[in-house]
């Protein structure tokens, strides 16, 4: 695995921030910048994510071109190997990441970094284009829950969901490396269903427990 | 929201994640996520794993002008999505999307024994219909080449192995011979994706079944 381990550093993130929706005062500075003081090891790597999603926000707030081509210099390499390895052709794994990129730009609005890693949600993206340009299948979707109206999401749900999903990165890297080509394999494809382990080696649950937790916030509010 | 009993299974989650199911499953999996907080936060999760598998790949070289082409397309402008919003009725929104309405919108079809059901069109192996079970009554017993998935919309079944009710989902295999009665009271609707015929154990059933096509 290429994943470097973090180094133990203090860094400032800013995040910007306030996402919700429920503002759409394009006049508000875009700027009120929440500091965050992140240490250690473990949120080293998480950094990354952080910084992701500020560059989401300015592609979404200022349709910041900058923003976007430090985005698109980190996914569109990993998007297109991510592609071939599925079985495309370099020309349509090419043209399948670009095609995605423009749809992260498109839907930059829709992110919500209490349910999702940037990661995360760009991989849902290539997985969509993926059945829809190349095995020319419809994908039929969950309806998407009323999550408005918004607060700006708390800040410790983001972080949390951030480096929860940065320790399942951490933990798919240390499996032996059988385990780890099996659950590559299972997103490549090259899997059936009926194939694929119910026992993955991975420590699921953390994510799963943290969004649970916010749909029955949601219900709850909804009522 | 209703107590969901009987979910999907680890390997459907991440089938639905990894985006490698047959549509038909998709849909059954689409439409059981609409009403299941647990199985949405778990495919959640199980699309996290497929965004660190796509991270940990050796970053392939791209073309030197795919920014620059990718700017390109973003300036001929797009239609702006927006979320898709919970539909109104019985049917979640993505199983409205296949029916074009909801449950008032179905054409049913008699099958015999008072079933009625609609094939949706899909592409790929797997098939997928809604059924209309008459309360009371049994679907012959069968038992199933491959993977049959079962999503109760309205009323409720039950067979050998539990009850279910709307909602839940029964994922059958080679393994399961069942007889599903539709509860007294209402009829139940399901919808049933198969990606291998259905095999009954009568002789009259398996004649019937060249007929009626489940």
């Amino acid at each position: 695995m290429r994943r470097t381990k973090g180094m133990l550093t203090e860094n400032t993130i800013s995040l910007a921030a306030p996402r919700g929706r429920a503002s759409p005062n394009a006049d508000a500075p875009a700027n009120m910048a929440v500091k965050l003081k992140v240490r250690g090891v473990k949120e080293t790597q998480s950094d990354k994510r952080l910084a992701w999603i500020a560059q989401l926000d300015a592609v979404r707030d200022q349709k910041d071109r900058t923003a976007f081509a430090e985005l698109f210099a980190y996914f569109a390499p990993r998007l297109k190997s991510f592609l071939m390895k599925s079985g495309t052709s370099p020309d349509m794994a090419e043209e399948c990441a670009q095609e995605v990129m423009v749809t992260v730009w498109n839907k930059a609005h829709l992110f919500d970094p209490t349910k999702a890693s940037v990661s995360t949600w760009i991989f849902t993206i290539a997985r969509n284009k993926r059945i829809d340009m190349i095995r020319k299948q419809r994908r039929p979707e969950p309806e998407d829950l009323p999550w408005g109206p918004e607060e700006a999401p708390s800040q410790t749900d983001v972080i949390g969901l951030q480096q929860e999903t940065e320790l399942l990165g951490r933990a798919l890297a240390d499996l032996p490396a059988k385990q780890r080509e099996l659950i590559e394999r299972a997103y490549f494809g090259d899997l059936t269903h009926s194939e694929i382990a119910s026992e993955t080696g991975l420590p699921l649950g953390t994510i799963k427990s943290r969004i649970r937790l916010a749909l029955d916030r949601l219900r709850h509010a909804m009522n | 929201m209703k107590q969901i009993k009987h979910h999907l299974t680890e390997s459907l989650l991440m089938g639905y994640a990894a985006g490698t199911l047959p549509e038909a499953f998709d849909l059954v999996v689409a439409t059981h996520v609409s009403m299941c907080d647990d199985c949405r936060a778990a495919v959640a999760e199980y699309d996290a794993v497929g965004g660190e598998v796509m991270l940990d790949m050796p970053p392939m070289d791209i073309d030197v002008d795919a920014l620059a082409a990718t700017l390109a397309m973003i300036d001929k402008g797009a239609p702006v999505p927006k979320p898709r919003q919970k539909a109104r009725g019985v049917f979640p929104a993505p199983l409205q999307d296949y029916v074009a309405g909801d449950l008032s919108a179905v054409k049913w079809r008699k099958v015999g024994g008072g079933v009625s059901q609609m094939v949706l069109k899909t592409s790929g192996d797997a098939t997928v219909r809604l059924l209309k079970i008459p309360a009371g009554t049994a679907i012959p017993d069968h038992g199933h080449h491959g993977t049959e998935l079962t999503l109760v919309l309205q009323g409720a079944f039950f067979d050998d192995t539990d009850r279910f009710a709307a909602g839940d989902i029964e994922v059958a295999n080679e393994d399961l011979n069942h007889t599903p009665i539709a509860e007294a009271g209402a009829d139940c609707i399901c919808l049933a994706a198969s990606d291998a015929p259905l095999r009954f154990n009568g002789i009259m059933p398996r004649i019937a079944q060249r007929f009626i096509g489940i």
